[in-house]
C-alpha cells in the first residue's frame, strides 16, 4: 500500500533524506528506529506533507496513487495519518469539536454522510473508556495544558476514532509511565488490521515489546542501513546505535 | 431611473416608505451641506421644532471642528459638500428583479453562511415582496412586546410618538459636541433605532434591527437611543453577518444607550459592511460614536463586537460608569484582511465607587490590513475600589499586516485596581498542518483556529448570532493563508 522508492527531502536547502527505500503491505507493523537526528521524525513529517519540507528526488506511492501532490488534509482524508512526535496545542477549541470536525471531514471524503453531535458523543465516548481516557478530555482544549503522557494518548485516541488505513505513529512511546504505555500499545494491537499498515518511528526497543512488529528498519543520516525482523531491535538494545554506524563506515 | 418608468416607479415607491411621515414625494438631495439641506430633512420628517433647533446648533458647532486626524487610519480627504444628505429608498425599478442580476460573490457569501434565498433576496435589495414577510413578523413582535409595555421603534417614529423620551436622552451621552462625526450625525442623521424599557421590565426577546419595519432605509448617518428603565434589562442585536448592499461610502452613526438603577443593558454588534476589493478599492468608512452611560446604581452595560467588514472601521464603544456599583464590558473581535484599517477599543470612565470594567479585545490581521487597539481607561478621584481588567490579545496571518495597541491609563484614585495584558501571536505552521493532518481543509482549519482564539467574545454573543459570527470569521480570512 505504501511504496517509498528511493526518496530524498531537504529543508532550508539542507538535505535531510538522501535515498529512501521502503515497501509496506497492508496488514504489515513496521518499526523505524534510529539515533536522534537520524531522519525518523523527517519522513515521518514527510509523508504527511508537512509543508517546511521539500521532496527533491524519488517517489512516494500510496494505494496505487503519486502521494507527493497530494496536500496534507487530502493525504488525510485518503486515509494517511500521523501521530505527532509533538501534538500541538490549539487554544480554545474544545477537544470534542476538534475530533468532531476531524472525522467528518474524513467520512465526507470517502462519501458518508457526517455524524450527528449525538452520534458522535456516543461513538466518542466509548473509544475513550477503549483507552481509558477520561471523558472530561473532551471538553479540555485541543492539547492546550495537558501533560507529554496525556498528549499521546490524545494522539492514540483520534488514530483510533479516525481508523486510517495507515497510520505513521511518531514516537508515542516517549514521555508515557509504563502503565499508559501498555494502554496505548492495547489501543495500537487492537488497531492491527490485514487491511491496515502501521509505521511506528521509536528511540528505543521498549514499545516493541508491546506491540510487535513485522519488520525493523534502522535509518542514519537519512539512509535505512539496516532492515530485518523483530529480533533485530534486541541486538540494537544490547549493542547501540554506534555498531551498526561503525558497520556502515567500515 | 429612465424616464418613461418615472410615474410608475412613483406609485410603487408608496411600498417602501414606511415611517416617513410626510406626504412630500420622497427624492434624493443633491450634494451638498448648509442650513437648508439640515431644515429640509427636518421637514420631510415633520419634526418638532425642539428637534431642527437641536440640528442647527450641531450644524454651527460641527463646522468649527476640524477633521480629526489622530487615529491610524488612512484615507483620502472627505468632500462634506459631495455628499448627498438624503435619499430616498430605491424604487423598484432600481432594483435587482432577481438574484441573477446580483454580483456572483456576494451570493457564494450568502450561500456560506446559510442564508435562506428569501433573506438573500432581501439583502441583495432585490424588488420582491420580501419585505413584507418580515413585516409580518415584526408585527407579532410589537404586539408581544407592547403587551410588557416595551417602545421599540424607528427613531422618526419615536420623534413623533414619544417626544419627550427624545428631548430627555437625545445626545444626554453623546453631545453634540462630542466629537466631529458625531456633530455631523446630530445635524443630518436621517433614521435609527429608538428603545425604552419600562421600570421593572425583562425584555422578553432580543430586539434586533432586523426585525425592525424599514430598517434598510436608516441611511448612512444612522441614530440609535435605547434607554434601560429601573430594574431592568434588554439585549439588543445591530446588523448581520450577511455582507449587505450600500451604496454610501461614509457611515457615521450615533449609538446612545442608558442604563437607570440596577438595569442591564448588552448590546451585541455584527459588522460586516463590503470591505472594499481586494487591492483595497471602495469600501465603506465605517466611523461610529458609541457609548453608554451606566447612570443608576449596580447598572451593567455591556458591548459585544464583531467587525469583519468596511475598509475603514473606526469605533470606540465606551461605558461612563456613574453610579456606584455599576458595571461595564467591552468584548471585541476585529477582523481585518487585504487593505482593511481598523482603530477601535473602548473608554471606561469610572466615576462611582466600586465600578467595575473589563476590556477583551481580540485582534486579528492578515493580508496588507492595519489593526489597531486602542483604549483608555479612566479612574476619577471620587471611584473609590475602581477596578478594571483588559485583556488585549493580537494575531497576524502573513508578514505584511501589522498590528498595534494603544492603551491609555489613568488612574487618580489609589484604592483602586487596573490590570493589563497583552499579547500577539502568529496563527502557526504547526497549527495549521496539525488541523490538517486530521483532514480538515485549510480554510477551515484556520476558521477553527480563529474562533478559539476569539472564544472569550463569541461565548458573550447570543448562540445564534455566534454561530453565524464564527462562520463570518472563516469567510472573511478566506486566502489569509497558504
Amino acid at each position: 500500500m505504501l511504496s517509498i522508492k528511493n526518496l530524498q527531502a531537504s529543508i532550508n536547502g539542507k538535505a535531510v533524506l538522501k535515498g529512501i527505500d521502503l515497501e509496506i503491505k497492508p496488514g504489515e507493523i513496521h518499526a523505524i528506529m534510529g539515533p536522534n537526528g537520524s531522519g525518523k521524525s523527517t519522513l515521518s513529517k514527510i509523508l504527511a506533507g508537512h509543508p517546511a519540507y521539500e521532496v527533491t528526488g524519488g517517489s512516494i506511492t500510496y494505494c496505487g496513487q503519486e502521494l507527493t501532490p497530494l496536500s496534507p488534509s487530502e493525504r488525510a482524508q485518503a486515509g494517511v495519518f500521523l501521530s505527532f512526535q509533538y501534538p500541538v496545542e490549539i487554544p480554545g477549541v474544545a477537544n470534542v469539536s476538534f475530533l468532531k470536525s476531524s472525522v467528518n471531514s474524513i467520512r465526507k471524503a470517502q462519501g458518508k454522510a457526517p455524524m450527528d453531535a449525538m452520534d458522535f458523543l456516543s461513538f466518542i465516548r466509548e473509544k475513550c473508556q477503549q483507552l481509558e481516557i477520561d471523558e472530561s478530555f473532551l471538553y479540555r482544549n485541543v492539547n492546550e495544558g495537558f501533560s507529554g503522557g496525556e498528549k499521546k494518548r490524545n494522539e492514540i485516541l483520534q488514530f483510533v476514532a479516525l481508523e486510517p488505513k495507515l497510520a505513521i505513529l511518531d514516537e508515542t512511546d516517549s514521555g508515557l509511565d509504563i502503565d499508559a504505555l501498555s494502554v496505548i500499545a492495547g489501543g495500537i494491537n487492537a488497531m492491527r488490521s490485514p487491511e491496515r499498515g502501521i509505521i511506528m518511528v521509536t528511540h528505543y526497543q521498549r514499545l516493541l515489546n508491546y506491540v510487535e512488529p513485522d519488520y525493523i528498519h534502522v535509518l542514519a543520516d537519512g539512509k535505512i542501513i539496516k532492515s530485518g525482523d523483530k529480533s533485530l531491535a534486541l541486538v540494537l538494545e544490547e549493542k547501540g546505535y554506534s555498531w551498526l554506524e561503525n558497520m556502515e563506515q567500515a | 431611473m429612465s424616464k418613461e418608468h418615472e410615474p410608475l416607479s412613483a406609485l410603487l415607491d408608496g411600498d417602501y416608505q414606511h415611517g416617513f411621515f410626510t406626504d412630500i414625494e420622497s427624492e434624493t438631495f443633491d450634494p451638498g451641506l448648509d442650513e437648508e439641506v439640515i431644515r429640509r430633512i427636518s421637514a420631510m420628517k415633520n419634526e418638532p421644532e425642539f428637534l431642527l433647533a437641536w440640528r442647527l446648533k450641531a450644524f454651527e458647532h460641527w463646522k468649527t471642528m476640524p477633521t480629526p486626524e489622530w487615529s491610524s487610519v488612512h484615507y483620502p480627504k472627505i468632500d462634506y459638500q459631495d455628499i448627498s444628505y438624503y435619499s430616498a429608498p430605491k424604487s423598484i425599478e432600481d432594483r435587482p428583479k432577481s438574484l441573477d442580476e446580483v454580483d456572483p460573490e456576494l451570493l457564494r457569501t450568502y450561500e456560506k453562511l446559510g442564508i435562506p434565498l428569501r433573506e438573500q433576496e432581501m439583502l441583495a435589495g432585490v424588488a420582491v415582496d420580501a419585505v413584507f414577510d418580515s413585516v409580518s413578523v415584526a408585527t407579532t413582535f410589537k404586539a408581544k412586546l407592547a403587551e410588557k409595555g416595551v417602545i421599540f421603534c424607528s427613531f422618526s417614529e419615536a420623534v413623533h410618538e414619544h417626544p419627550e423620551l427624545i428631548k430627555q436622552y437625545l445626545g444626554s451621552v453623546v453631545p453634540y459636541r462630542d466629537n466631529f462625526y458625531a456633530a455631523l450625525n446630530s445635524a443630518v442623521f436621517t433614521d435609527g433605532s429608538f428603545v425604552y424599557i419600562p421600570k421593572g421590565v425583562r425584555c422578553p426577546m432580543e430586539l434586533s434591527t432586523y426585525f425592525r419595519i424599514n430598517a434598510a432605509s436608516t441611511g448612512q448617518f444612522e441614530r440609535t437611543l435605547i434607554v434601560a428603565d429601573d430594574d431592568s434589562y434588554v439585549s439588543y442585536l445591530e446588523g448581520c453577518t450577511a455582507p449587505q448592499r450600500d451604496e454610501n461610502q461614509l457611515h457615521a452613526a450615533v449609538v446612545e444607550l442608558v442604563a437607570l438603577e440596577n438595569a442591564t443593558i448588552k448590546y451585541s454588534t455584527v459588522q460586516n459592511w463590503y470591505p472594499g476589493d481586494k487591492d483595497g478599492k471602495g469600501g465603506i468608512y465605517n466611523f461610529v460614536t458609541k457609548r453608554g452611560a451606566c447612570r443608576g446604581k449596580r447598572s451593567k452595560i455591556s458591548w459585544t463586537q464583531v467587525e469583519t467588514g468596511s475598509a475603514i472601521t473606526w469605533k470606540y464603544p465606551s461605558v461612563i460608569l456613574k453610579g456606584d456599583d455599576s458595571v461595564g464590558e467591552f468584548y471585541s473581535v476585529a477582523v481585518t484582511n487585504n487593505h482593511q484599517q481598523a482603530d477601535t477599543g473602548s473608554k471606561m470612565i469610572h466615576l462611582g465607587k466600586n465600578t467595575r470594567s473589563t476590556i477583551i479585545s481580540k485582534g486579528i490581521s492578515a493580508g496588507h490590513s492595519h489593526n489597531a487597539y486602542r483604549g483608555l481607561v479612566r479612574i476619577t478621584p471620587m471611584a473609590v475600589g475602581a477596578r478594571n481588567y483588559t485583556q488585549c490579545d493580537s494575531m497576524l496571518m502573513g508578514s505584511e499586516c501589522s498590528a498595534h495597541t494603544f492603551p491609555y491609563i489613568e488612574s487618580k484614585q489609589a484604592q483602586s485596581q487596573i490590570e493589563h495584558e497583552a499579547t500577539t501571536s502568529k496563527i502557526s505552521e504547526d497549527q495549521l498542518f496539525y488541523c490538517e493532518q486530521r483532514g480538515i481543509d485549510p480554510e477551515e482549519a484556520v476558521s477553527m483556529i480563529v474562533s478559539g482564539f476569539c472564544k472569550q467574545v463569541l461565548k458573550e454573543l447570543p448562540m445564534e448570532f455566534a454561530v453565524e459570527a464564527t462562520k463570518l470569521l472563516g469567510i472573511s480570512l478566506e486566502g489569509a493563508v497558504g
